[in-house]
């Protein structure tokens, strides 16, 4: 088994420079590999290749599934805009619209937020606040999302139907391009709350890599810039952020992953209306929503395969996604060299 | 003073208080959900929240059924995920430097890693409930361990991936065999960051409510077969929380609040113990 | 860390003690309709105290109880929607009523009292549509001649979930309204024309209380349990009834259960001059000839104590007991159908 043997090439792109030998050994004529190290070499390939199994059988699981929804409507089942139960019509356009669109509001919240969390924690606050810090932003990842989902529809809904909404109504409603997006009923719930509680929810994963990798910036780098006298923002936006923008950029994927795969959260404040709406007061679906909300009383053999092609299209987009996310992440490999 | 420098200045101070606004925006989150949690869960926090089992509407009652069964499927799941984790993490930072298909497999882990629970639950049930012909604690514990998995394979894989060569040259310098010198010298120079993707797995799972309805259903009984339906918190604040009683919805509350306690402990003291073991 | 290791060795040893000591008990489960879970918990809790068995109740939506039960994967379903008879038939099941309840609208109006607005079947099926639109049309007007009603938009609340209390919702909209029929139709989820959803019960209280100027549907125990403001609809009869126990068991006395087989019937729109207009049953169905027999028995026992000695306990969840000749029906279908 070729993966016993340690053929270790160390600094592939992507790899840390620390870590694993450099050592190379060679089967050497007579001295075979011991047995010990073939059985544990073994096991860990084993439980390595069962992950992938793992995943491979979940994502065909779910394309069997879907079959039916899939030869049943083609591409339709993309495009489609109707999700009608009782004329067993079903089309993914809505849900899949409100998923990225959800996902969109919840990175334009995120991505902001997180850059100015990792600008504070490395040019701003004082060295004994940094750890504190660092950890209560990580605290709302820890948050189960079902106390998100609650707590977006018994407090921060209300708040946003009473003050927020009617606010964006007035002052967003009458500009041109942006207006049709900020006006509708004020009723508290819609892409716009799913979008800002998702936002939450995937700050302190775009925030704790971005604190990480700033700290990783060497800092002769920083200290030339600052000794030419440039301004800390001058050294994040001249310095730091040419630097570690490859892995601000997978980051932000990395959270975008998260948003477009959260359920419980969402299902609360969404809506889970199949209409195509313009405005983002409005009620609206997304992939994981759907499948929570409608899986239990699907009640024909085309529905019930329909909630399941839905899973299947959100793991073609997560994989996409992170596709993107990995791109990214290896061209600094070969860019910069800091951690990828 | 030059007006170049004071512009420079002046973007400079806003770029910083809004910076400094940023995290205060985050921290304004975190405070008005944990208050929430704790002002609503306060109503039913009582002793009898720990002894008693979950009641019929408007009875007095608690959650011990539920923190029992949460217990048990966490505990098995951290039992099956945490080896087959581990190992694949060891597989892809000792033994499979440079291939291709360590790079296809930490690619599948982060997939894997954002799927949906409802889907993994989803995937459980046809496979355990269906074939078996019944819910039972341990599809529960099982859909769990799957939600666990990718997170222990990515921190054992980056955990050990910072262990110093050194360390391996010199264990097989002395002569050991390599599954040796990854056992009993590798594994403990890694021990604390493979500890802490696991409590961080467990933290993951404590919360997740779709995967288990459909595979640990939920019980009104304390039940410790794992080969029956078996009760949970998630579920149990879920049905709890979306029923029209106050004396449920006050449990339901409770009970977030208790799972909130446990998984924002469980991180706080995972990450002290992270950060004062291994310098930055 | 510490701690939590020991806590988990404590609940290990806790397990191994009770596994030793567990009762040879019935344990029986049963999924389905969110509507049923309240009582259901209450009924097992009793029954639990009494003799001993368990029976444990999970509330997973109707669709999901009827999935179950035909899998297998539980010994009894509970549906708020019931299953024709030659559906049953082809999966060998059975089905009888278990308790009744009513689905009834409720609107936030500013100085309207509960009870005083009043509808009818196409007015709620036109709202709901998206065909009247403001709480002053001549069509809301007319029926309500001593409100002032507010020249404001109605926003228009349904579940965003699949579920029972939908199905019966839409199924009495399609019975008095032709085109709801046949733009919309029925079933547990609808593409719905028009307003937003709230996820469960809970979650169209939750806005309807929120939101001003909204219309919506409730379980009648989310309405008494919040206080949410009722209104009265028209039954077949032309009468405008008030959602109440009296009127709902009105419902349950006049429909025709007698020749309904395996109690096929959804008693929306029922007939008779006190019968409110959406009414609704909750089924548990199960297999005439089960895998495990004993503890269908033992469900079904349960079932029978239910129906004979459980009625205080439904009133006092706000549920409505069966008539005393459909408690019969339903003995005696048990006796000849189910073993």
């Amino acid at each position: 088994m070729p993966a016993v043997d340690i053929e270790t090439a160390a600094a592939v792109a992507g790899d840390r420079g620390t870590g694993a030998p450099t050592l190379r050994r060679r089967p050497v004529a007579g001295a075979s590999t011991p047995p010990g190290d073939r059985l544990f070499g073994w096991l860990t390939a084993s439980a390595a290749y069962f992950v992938l199994i793992l995943l491979l059988g979940i994502a065909v699981s779910m394309a069997y599934g879907g079959r039916l929804a899939f030869e049943t409507f083609g591409w339709q089942f993309i495009t489609g805009r109707d999700w009608d139960a009782v004329a067993r019509k079903f089309g993914a356009f809505i849900p899949i619209y409100g998923t990225l669109v959800s996902s969109a509001i919840a990175m334009l919240i995120a991505i902001p937020t997180s850059l100015g969390i990792a600008i504070f924690l490395a040019e701003v606050a004082p060295r004994w606040l940094r750890g504190p810090i660092g950890i209560a932003v990580e605290l709302l990842a820890a948050i189960p999302s079902i106390i998100y989902g609650m707590w977006g529809l018994f407090v921060f809904a209300p708040v946003m139907a009473k003050y927020v909404e009617p606010w964006l109504n007035d002052h967003l409603g009458p500009l041109p391009i942006l207006g049709p997006l900020f006006t509708g009923p004020p009723i508290g719930i819609g892409m716009l709350t799913a979008g800002i509680i998702l936002g939450i929810m995937t700050i302190p994963f775009i925030a704790s890599v971005m604190r990480d990798v700033f700290q990783a910036v060497p800092p002769t780098l920083r200290e030339s810039a600052f000794a030419l006298g440039a301004t800390p923002w001058e050294v994040v936006r001249k310095v730091t952020l040419p630097y570690t923008s490859s892995a601000v950029v997978g980051a932000t994927f990395l959270g975008l992953g998260r948003a477009l795969g959260e359920t419980m959260a969402v299902t609360f404040v969404l809506g889970n209306a199949h209409d195509f709406s313009k405005s983002l007061l409005m009620p609206g679906n997304s992939i994981a929503a759907a499948i929570a909300n409608e899986f239990t009383e699907a009640d024909s053999d085309i529905y019930l395969s329909s909630l399941i092609a839905l899973g299947f299209v959100l793991f073609v987009v997560t994989f996409i996604v992170l596709a993107l996310a990995k791109l990214m992440l290896v061209r600094i490999g070969r860019n910069a060299g800091t951690k990828g | 003073m030059n007006p170049i420098v004071r512009n420079r200045q002046i973007v400079n101070g806003i770029v910083l208080v809004t910076a400094t606004a940023a995290t205060l925006f985050s921290l304004f989150w975190l405070v008005w959900i944990l208050w929430t949690t704790v002002s609503q869960g306060a109503a039913a926090f009582a002793p009898s929240l720990f002894t008693k089992m979950t009641p019929p509407p408007g009875e007095t009652g608690g959650l011990l059924n539920a923190f029992f069964g949460s217990a048990v499927m966490i505990l098995l799941a951290v039992v099956i995920g945490t080896p087959i984790g581990v190992m694949a993490g060891t597989y892809l930072a000792e033994f499979s430097r440079g291939s291709r298909v360590a790079g296809v497999i930490r690619f599948i882990n982060d997939i894997l890693l954002s799927a949906p629970s409802i889907v993994i639950g989803l995937f459980v049930y046809e496979l355990v409930v269906r074939q078996v012909g019944h819910f039972s604690g341990y599809a529960g514990g099982l859909a769990l361990a799957i939600i666990l998995l990718p997170v222990v394979v990515r921190t054992s894989d980056e955990a050990l991936r910072l262990v110093p060569n050194q360390v391996r040259e010199a264990a097989l310098a002395l002569g050991l065999p390599r599954w040796k010198v990854t056992t009993k010298v590798v594994y403990r120079a890694g021990s604390t960051a493979i500890i802490t993707g696991i409590l961080l797995a467990v933290a993951r799972i404590s919360g997740e409510t779709a995967p288990l309805l459909f595979t640990a259903l939920n019980n009104q009984y304390w039940t410790a077969n794992l080969a029956t339906p078996m009760a949970n918190v998630p579920v149990v604040i879920f049905q709890y929380a979306m029923s029209p009683y106050d004396s449920w919805h006050a449990l339901a509350w409770a009970g977030a609040l208790v799972v909130t306690a446990f998984v924002l402990t469980l991180s706080i003291v995972v990450r002290l113990f992270f950060r004062q073991r291994t310098p930055r | 860390m510490l701690n939590i290791l020991g806590r988990l060795r404590l609940s290990m040893l806790l397990a191994g003690a009770c596994l030793a000591g567990a009762a040879h008990a019935a344990e029986i489960t049963g999924a389905g309709s969110t509507f049923v879970y309240p009582i259901l918990s209450k009924w097992s809790d009793d029954y639990n105290k009494m003799n001993g068995d368990r029976v444990n109740y999970q509330s997973i939506g109707s669709g999901g109880g009827i999935a179950q039960i035909k899998a297998a994967t539980v010994d009894f379903g509970a549906s708020d929607k019931p299953l024709p008879p030659e559906e049953l038939a082809a999966a060998g099941l059975g089905q009888f009523p278990l308790v009744i309840g009513g689905v009834v609208p409720v609107v936030h109006l500013e100085g309207v009292k509960p009870g005083t607005m009043k509808f009818t079947g196409p007015v709620l099926a036109d709202i709901y549509l998206g065909k009247i639109k403001n709480w002053n049309d001549p069509a809301i007007v007319q029926l309500n001649p001593g409100i002032k009603l507010p020249n404001s938009a109605i926003t228009v609340v349904h579940r965003s979930d699949g579920s029972g209390t939908t199905f019966n919702w839409v199924h009495y909209l399609s019975q008095v309204s032709t085109d709801w029929k046949a733009k919309v139709g029925e079933g547990t989820s609808v593409q719905w024309p028009a307003g937003v959803g709230g996820k469960g019960n809970e979650g169209v209280a939750a806005y309807v209380n929120q939101i001003p100027n909204s219309i919506g549907y409730v379980e009648y125990a989310y309405v008494i349990q919040n206080k949410m403001d009722y209104a009265a609809v028209r039954n077949s009869a032309g009468k405008f009834v008030l959602p109440n126990a009296k009127t709902f068991q009105a419902a349950a006395n006049t429909a025709d259960w007698k020749n309904s087989k395996d109690f096929f019937l959804v008693m929306t729109n029922a007939p008779g001059p006190d019968a409110y207009p959406v009414t609704a049953t909750t089924f548990a169905i199960m297999y005439k000839t089960p895998k495990n027999a004993a503890r269908s028995a033992a469900a079904i026992k349960f079932f029978r104590w239910a129906l004979d000695k459980g009625q205080a306990q439904a009133k006092a969840l706000d549920y409505v007991a069966l008539p005393p000749a459909l408690v019969k029906q339903i003995e005696t279908y048990m006796t000849a159908e189910i073993k």
